[in-house]
């Protein structure tokens, strides 16, 4: 049973922004810095399902669906016709919202929740993959690779660090969404139609509408992710950017770390980075960290439903227990 | 386009689809009884799969003599996953559920990643490219042998449903679970038996597949979306349903192939689950709401 | 202020409510009551725009209401509360009626300062911070009461707001509701609990399988022989259970 956790003050706020900001001058080795660009990578598209999946109830198995659309848009339009990469990040934004909107609106005019939600955004993910995998402006199979041409104009950082700061950026927006959400109205609805859809709707609340907007901007988020990681890897395939694994990891981050609260994906995120990094480290075994986080997300489920910031928050006696 | 083609191409689809009604109808007797999405049933057919196969490299078992082995230990793994898992969390949400079997199949895939890395595996057997003739279209034997045996195995589970006490007692707890236990019936015991049974199938079709397919530890994702598809399309719970759909969606991904090419051919899949969801969500024959 | 017409509903070949009528007068208490399954909550969930209509018409605020999501009906002031209570569990019970508030002022603090108002004056002021999840079934009751409320409604439909209390707390209920309505909320609710409905309600309607079989003041209803047959004629197994 959860129970209203205090609100963070702004120091608290302020404070892991600056802990973030130091992060990479303080271990500046590729390796570290790297972890740092995947936990805080994670952690922006674990808040993309967030928004979606914890605070509006809105769960989905093929959030990659928005990942894939933002990724294939930006680096379509920056290969294939030469669109300046920056002009990506918009237009994948751009491109994720709009596939929201589609799923959203096919899916919620037909009254689809739950579970079955959750099954038709993984068909709609497989379709997408199976399309891009097929056509050949996406390069099919074979996917698109970017040249690289590192400079910050091309959207490409030499240095990594670059990158770090950016995604750094995009998290704090997303959290500063993530804040919004607890403190709006908007917010408010969202949590009342993610515990009793009929009975917001009984108060007057147009649940479909509201249910549409919050997958839109999710889906937007979700788009950038892609973009970012675009350039970041410099090559994106079918499977890559529409498979299942990215929807599993965007979802394990945000349920884990905690769903419906703010910080959740990032804790989330850096506890499978964390966990991920290591376990290459230590064993190379493929696969490994993921067994060890589906197994979490089953103890948390069954012990700890919302997640590791109730843990943490019991644990600093942040309220009464 | 010739005729044969045509025809072969149909009759194929329906020898896959009867072994895809197989792996369906375990999935829409758990979803009947115990009202969960056993989101874990691709990847514990992939482990199925992955058991005949080394059942095949290290003891020589044909596949379909394997099955006498695989049922029985699929059932028994089914079993143990309810009442160690699955059992405790199936009166709760309905997301919660279908959150745990998430993530069981994801650990249950990394781990096949971890043991048996990533490569796929296919299976040779002394009679893998034998052709059976049927005028002058030719099937590949295994392929026909697979057929028949999943739906006498469909006709056996039907039966054993319809007649058993055990059968009785499992269709009066997927129809009222309360009267159920009012009689005297062990409704836990039940669905544990249900979930094992649902598991035991896909024992079986391991052992159907494995000589027409292949194994890694993605086909999973395969298997699942089209389990889901088979089942939504031919209702949850349906056992009809399951047969039917099982067909039509073999017939799909036959068609699909030959008129989109094998890339594209993928799609309709994908296309039916969503038609279906959008527009008659209780499938061919469930019950609606 | 709400006019029903001959409204009737079907499901399949059961005719749940026929051509059932009724008027709530402005600023007045209004009860339906009838034996159980006579259709009670479906002719609600019929007027608050839940189930399709299938003949008749609803006026409220003399605009037709029919067919109309509801989210609207709810947002022009008709708002209803639920037989089984459906609070938001996980939330608190200052943010429940706070959702409900919102639909009157877009801004937090004052959504939020008006739900305090609201859990107060209905008694609710001193458990603001408990999740809804654990409350008694009277505090859920006044929960789900509250929640209308703070929508600044102008009918409410209180669905057997008093069905689980024990007589202390549906005589608690009872004057929450007649505060509620010296604001000049116009109340129409389903009742069993006959002494509530006695005291509270200026005009009654009697339901039996669908039909408005009587209605008038409280003391004349309850004598007329067609309503007393309508009850007891179910004989001691009392009729149908959760259906109203």
């Amino acid at each position: 049973m959860r129970r209203t956790p205090e609100p963070i003050a702004w120091t608290g706020h302020v404070l892991i922004l600056a802990v973030a900001c130091i992060f990479p001058f303080v271990f500046p080795s590729p390796f570290m810095v790297n972890f740092g660009v995947l936990a805080l990578f994670y952690a922006f598209i674990g808040q993309s399902w967030n928004i979606a999946g914890g605070f509006a109830g809105q769960l989905s198995f093929g959030h990659v669906v928005f990942f894939g659309a933002g990724a294939y848009a930006s680096t379509i339009l920056q290969v294939r016709f030469g669109v300046n990469p920056w002009i990506g990040l918009p237009v994948s934004a751009v491109a994720g919202g709009l596939v929201g909107w589609l799923i959203g609106y096919l899916s919620f005019r037909a009254g689809l929740r739950g579970s079955y939600f959750a099954l038709i955004t993984l068909a709609f993910a497989e379709m997408l993959r199976i399309i891009a995998n097929s056509v050949e402006i996406t390069g099919g199979g074979l996917g698109l690779l970017i040249p690289a041409k590192p400079s910050v104009a091309n959207f490409q950082f030499s240095e990594r660090v670059g990158f770090y700061f950016l995604i750094l950026v995009l998290v704090t927006v997303s959290i500063a969404i993530a804040i919004w959400l607890k403190h709006s109205r908007f917010g408010a609805q969202l949590a009342a139609i993610r515990e009793n859809e009929d009975a917001a709707r009984a108060l007057g609340i147009n649940v479909f509408s509201e249910k549409l907007k919050i997958l839109i901007l999710s889906g937007a988020l979700g788009g950038i992710g892609g973009c970012f990681f675009s350039q970041y890897f410099l090559y994106i395939d079918p499977i890559i950017v529409f498979g299942v694994d990215k929807s599993v990891e965007m979802l394990l981050v945000s349920m884990i770390g905690g769903a419906g609260t703010v910080y959740g994906p990032l804790i989330g995120a850096v506890l499978l980075a964390a966990i991920s990094d290591t376990a290459r480290v230590v064993t190379n075994i493929q696969g490994l960290s993921l067994v060890i986080y589906g197994g979490l997300l089953i103890l948390i489920i069954a012990f700890l439903p919302n997640g590791l910031i109730d843990l943490i928050q019991r644990l600093t006696k942040r309220r009464p227990k | 386009m010739d005729s044969t083609i045509l025809i072969s191409a149909a009759l194929n689809g329906l020898l896959v689809g009867g072994i895809y009604t197989l792996v369906a109808s375990g999935l829409t007797l758990i979803y009947g009884v115990l009202h969960i999405i056993n989101f874990a049933h691709g990847s514990l057919l992939m482990m199925g799969m992955f058991g005949v196969y080394y059942l095949l490299i290290k003891l020589r078992l044909d596949p379909y003599i394997s099955m006498l082995i695989m049922v029985p230990a699929m059932y028994a793994i089914g079993y143990v996953l309810y009442k160690g898992l699955i059992g405790r969390f199936s009166s709760g949400k309905d997301e919660n559920i279908l959150l745990i079997t998430l993530g069981l199949s994801i650990v249950l895939e990394n781990l096949a990643l971890m043991f048996f890395k990533g490569d796929t595996r296919t299976i040779t057997v002394g009679y893998s490219d034998t052709m059976v003739e049927l005028g002058p279209l030719l099937f590949s034997l295994p392929k026909v042998i697979s057929f028949f045996i999943a739906m006498l195995l469909c006709a056996l589970l039907g039966l054993y449903i319809k007649k058993s006490n055990t059968g009785k007692a499992i269709r009066a707890v997927a129809k009222e679970r309360m009267g159920a236990r009012l009689v005297g019936i062990d409704v836990d015991r039940i669905f544990a038996i249900s979930y094992g049974i649902g598991v035991a199938t896909l024992g079986a079709a391991a052992c159907l597949l494995m000589p027409i397919f292949y194994v890694s530890p993605y086909t999973g994702h395969v298997f699942v979306l089209v389990a889901f598809t088979v089942v939504v399309l031919g209702g949850m719970g349906s056992f009809l349903g399951a047969v039917v759909g099982g067909l039509i969606v073999g017939l799909t991904e036959s068609f699909g192939g030959l008129f989109l090419g094998e890339s594209l051919g993928q799609i309709g899949i994908s296309l039916i689950f969503i038609l279906i969801l959008l527009f008659r969500p209780q499938g061919l024959f469930g019950a609606r709401g | 202020m709400l006019a029903v017409n001959n409204l009737t509903k079907r499901f399949g070949g059961l005719t749940a409510v026929d051509h059932a009528s009724l008027i709530v007068p402005e600023g007045k208490i209004i009860a339906l009551i009838g034996p159980n399954g006579a259709g009670k909550t479906t002719l609600f969930a019929c007027i608050a725009g839940f189930l399709s209509i299938d003949e008749g018409d609803v006026q409220f605020l003399n605009t037709s209401v029919k067919g109309r999501p509801v989210y609207e009906i709810a947002r022009l002031g008709m708002v209803r509360t639920f037989q089984i209570t459906q609070p938001f569990s996980r939330l608190t019970v200052h943010k429940n009626i706070a959702v409900g508030a919102f639909q009157r002022y877009r801004h937090r603090k004052e959504a939020f300062a008006y739900a305090h108002e609201i859990a107060q004056q209905v008694g609710m002021g001193s458990i603001l911070e408990l999740p809804a999840a654990g409350l008694t079934v009277a505090m859920r009751k006044r929960l789900e009461l509250a929640r209308t409320l703070a929508t600044a409604p102008k009918l409410l439909l209180l669905d057997e707001v008093m069905a689980g209390l024990n007589p202390t707390e549906i005589s608690e209920i009872v004057d929450v509701i007649k505060d509620i309505r010296a604001q000049g909320v116009t109340i129409l609710l389903i009742e069993h609990v006959m002494q509530a409905v006695m005291g509270l309600s200026e005009y009654l309607y009697v339901l039996s399988y669908g039909k408005i079989i009587a209605e008038g003041p409280p003391a004349d209803v309850v004598r007329n022989p067609i309503v007393v047959e309508a009850y007891l004629g179910h004989g001691a197994t009392g009729g149908d259970s959760g259906h109203a």
